[in-house]
């Protein structure tokens, strides 16, 4: 459901200037990285959105038209009158140090460890950033757009096992 | 892993008494690949540290070179258990992406498919707590019972399971009366089954104490760290997509949704089993009243194949055809981001879509719940002992394809 | 390892006596990673029973199996472990690789799954299939006995032989296409 126009209002109140649109019943509210923290803190208390649905990030190295070339999403809701809402915060190399969620949704530990694992986005104050799907030496980061899909030859470096070898 | 070993020997530098065990990838329950290190003073689990990535497989990178149709064979690879909830889910926000309106025959039959990928599902869950905590025979009724299932779905479209039966606009293939003769059979006999299978358990002392009070899930921290689903519902919390957000075909039928208090292993296994009589309730009312017409969007949306007859008597078929089918071409879809979810059987299933123009995916995000569901797993498990970790893996109802994708 | 036979008529009858009882209690050790796995379940389960074969228990040890059938793609951090597994495995060992992904990387040619468990692992039967039927895998274990009967010795020669060492490829490397 998108959030309710007093919802909105509220919001425009308090962070005026940050851009608000609407696309297929989704309402997204762009954030600037500084104030990301306000934001947040201030939808989890004021707007009761208590539920984090989900910690993502898009690289736009091969988008057209793009500004910026990473874009955090947060999508939330509220379960009680059932809002959603999506909040983006666009990220540059080489400044990519966001603000951890953890003390706000204890959800977000491990979303923000795959967002770093698979991006490599630092996440300031989460209590235990490492990898969590690829193995802790892998050294790229598998989801930007300049990593091929077949890898760099990872994938095969391993020993063969011929019968009878212990 | 070396980092979590460095964890648990920085947590524990004064606790030498405590053993490391390596509860690890390969492994009896039933759950497939994840390891978990498990600190143990005795047979009481101190700390649990899990360890995923056996089964990472790039799914959203294969998204961003796929394109929509083919796609979905790849989402069924996700939950395997429910492939054609995960087909559901996909073609959902792709078109709520693509801003198509699906023909009422076919949001009945994509709402039909998804409760009996929900029944089977759960189904499988639920054997799965049997088997681990000793009930065999209780597993094979499970089993059975999906097997007849897989009959439906092998009917349906022609794949007992990673069936990829949904396309952009409608469906693969029209339901045939043969699959709806099948499925009033399963649903007359589907309740006996339930009936035997809850005599074998539900009050079998060894079943109730294993689960019982294993595994406390408040409410508040059920929300806190994202659960939803069966998992969320044991232990309060009143959500389920399908009352509060109605998509498909469902604010045309009349169930509940199934909610527990004790936020235990046997509450989550007791909110499965209803789930399964609610669905059933569904299916039956739905496939008496499946509305007629055409299953798939008409030729003018440009998305879906258009029939034989249209494609050689009528120019817009051809057309249509001509642009879906020869490579490079297809259907434009706008440049922005959506994200659209359902209730899938283990949780929240959503799709997080960023489309560039073309006809492959610029992003495809899947939010599984089962990798959400697995961070809880440390928490629930303090404080018990060492054979209650397999029944508290199993009430959680891991699928290791969907928490690594 | 073996037992220092000399190569006579009734070593050859031995041998088959051998091969019968090692053929008909073939003790799979299932290293079921993903889809395949259900149906590997689904095998072992009341319809397709795998228990006729001679395959009774499902032993989740490797050191009490034989066979080990690897069902499901195979990612690069799981294939130490499955390496460290068959070795684990007491001679004589066989290995079947269950479906497309185990036998070639399936539909998953990215930058983490093992493009087929042969490069690493020696493999003595492949089923095809996304996932093969449970009737399907039934048949490799039939075809597997079959191939024991024929070649088996009883001090595991057969395993010497410079056909069984050679590491076999099931398809060769592909150029890369598409978008990098």
């Amino acid at each position: 459901m998108p959030a309710k126009p007093e919802t909105i209002a509220a919001l425009q109140a308090k962070f005026a200037g940050f851009s608000v649109s609407e696309f297929r019943g989704d309402t997204r509210f762009a954030v600037p990285k500084d104030s990301l923290l306000t934001v947040m803190q201030h939808l989890k208390s004021d707007g009761k959105f208590d539920l984090l649905v989900d910690v993502t990030c898009v690289d736009y190295l091969n988008y057209r038209d793009a500004r910026d070339r990473f874009g955090l999403v947060y999508l939330l809701a509220n379960t009680i009158t059932n809002e959603r809402l999506t909040v983006r915060c666009f990220l540059n190399e080489p400044d990519l140090t966001v603000p951890s969620m953890v003390p706000l949704w204890g959800g977000s530990n491990w979303l923000e460890r795959e967002v770093y694992d698979m991006f490599g986005i630092i996440f300031d104050g989460h209590p235990d950033l490492r990898r969590i799907l690829m193995p802790d030496e892998f050294a790229a980061f598998p989801l930007r757009k300049d990593y091929p899909l077949q890898g760099r030859g990872e994938r095969h470096n391993f020993p063969v096992l011929k019968r009878n070898q212990a | 892993m070396p980092a979590a070993e460095a964890t648990l020997e920085q947590r524990s530098q004064e606790q030498d008494y405590l053993w490391t065990l390596n509860f690890g990838p390969q492994h009896p329950a039933t759950h497939t690949t994840l390891r978990l290190v498990l600190k143990l003073d005795g047979e009481r689990v101190v700390d649990a540290i899990p360890d995923i990535g056996y089964l990472h497989s790039g799914f959203e990178k294969i998204g961003e070179h796929l394109d929509y149709n083919q796609y979905v064979t790849v989402t069924d690879r996700m939950n395997y258990i429910s492939p054609l909830a995960n087909n559901v889910a996909w073609h959902g926000a792709v078109e709520k992406l693509l801003g198509i309106e699906i023909t009422p025959r076919c949001k009945y039959i994509r709402t039909i498919i998804a409760e009996l990928a929900r029944i089977s599902d759960h189904l499988l869950s639920t054997g799965a707590m049997g088997l681990d905590t000793g009930a065999f025979t209780f597993f094979l009724y499970a089993f059975y019972q999906r097997e007849r299932l897989y009959d439906i779905f092998e009917t349906l479209c022609g794949a007992r399971f990673t069936n990829s039966y949904t396309r952009v606009g409608g469906v693969m293939h029209d339901i045939t009366s043969l699959v709806v003769q099948k499925i009033r059979t399963f649903v007359k006999t589907f309740p006996e089954t339930l009936n035997d299978m809850e005599k074998l358990v539900n009050r079998n002392r060894i079943f109730v104490d294993r689960m019982k009070g294993v595994g406390l899930l408040s409410k508040e921290e059920a929300t806190n760290m994202s659960a939803t689903g069966p998992v969320a519902r044991a232990s309060g919390v009143t959500r389920d997509l399908r009352k509060d957000e109605p998509y498909l075909a469902y604010a045309d039928f009349d169930f509940n949704i199934c909610c527990a208090k004790a936020g235990d292993c046997f509450a989550r296994y007791y909110v499965r089993m209803a789930e399964m009589r609610e669905s059933l309730r569904i299916v039956a009312a739905a496939i008496e009243n499946i509305p007629s017409g055409p299953a798939n969007v008409g030729v003018d949306e440009r998305t879906a194949l258009p029939s034989k007859q249209q494609v050689y008597q009528t120019i817009e078929g051809t057309i249509t055809h001509f642009e879906l089918v020869m490579q490079n071409r297809g259907f434009t879809v706008p440049s922005e981001e959506t994200y659209a979810a359902i209730e899938a059987p283990n949780g929240e299933l959503g799709f997080y879509l960023a489309g560039d123009g073309s006809n492959v995916a610029y992003r495809a995000r899947c939010r599984a719940p089962s990798f959400i569901h697995f961070a809880l797993f440390p928490q629930l498990i303090r404080g018990h002992t060492l054979s209650d970790v397999v029944a508290v893996l199993g009430s959680l109802n891991i699928i290791a394809a969907e928490l690594d994708r | 390892m073996a037992i220092e036979l000399p190569d006579n008529v009734v070593v050859t009858k031995l041998d088959e006596l051998a091969s019968w009882c090692r053929k008909n209690s073939l003790w799979p050790m299932p290293f079921a990673t993903a889809c395949c796995g259900i149906e590997l379940m689904a095998t072992g389960a009341s319809r397709h029973d795998l228990a006729r074969f001679g395959a009774e228990v499902f032993r989740f040890s490797p050191r009490q199996c034989d066979l080990m059938i690897v069902a499901g793609r195979v990612v690069m951090k799981m294939l130490p472990v499955l390496q460290r597994i068959w070795q684990q495995m007491h001679e004589p060992k066989w290995c079947i690789s269950m479906g497309a992904c185990a036998s070639t990387g399936g539909v998953f040619d990215t930058y983490c799954v093992v493009q087929g468990i042969d490069r690493f692992i020696p493999v003595d039967m492949y089923v095809p299939g996304c996932p093969p039927r449970p009737e399907q895998l039934i048949q490799a274990i039939i075809d597997l006995q079959d191939k024991i009967q024929r070649e088996g010795t009883i001090s595991g020669a057969e395993f010497e032989t410079a056909q069984r060492q050679m590491t076999k490829r099931a398809l060769q490397e592909l150029p890369m296409y598409g978008r990098a």
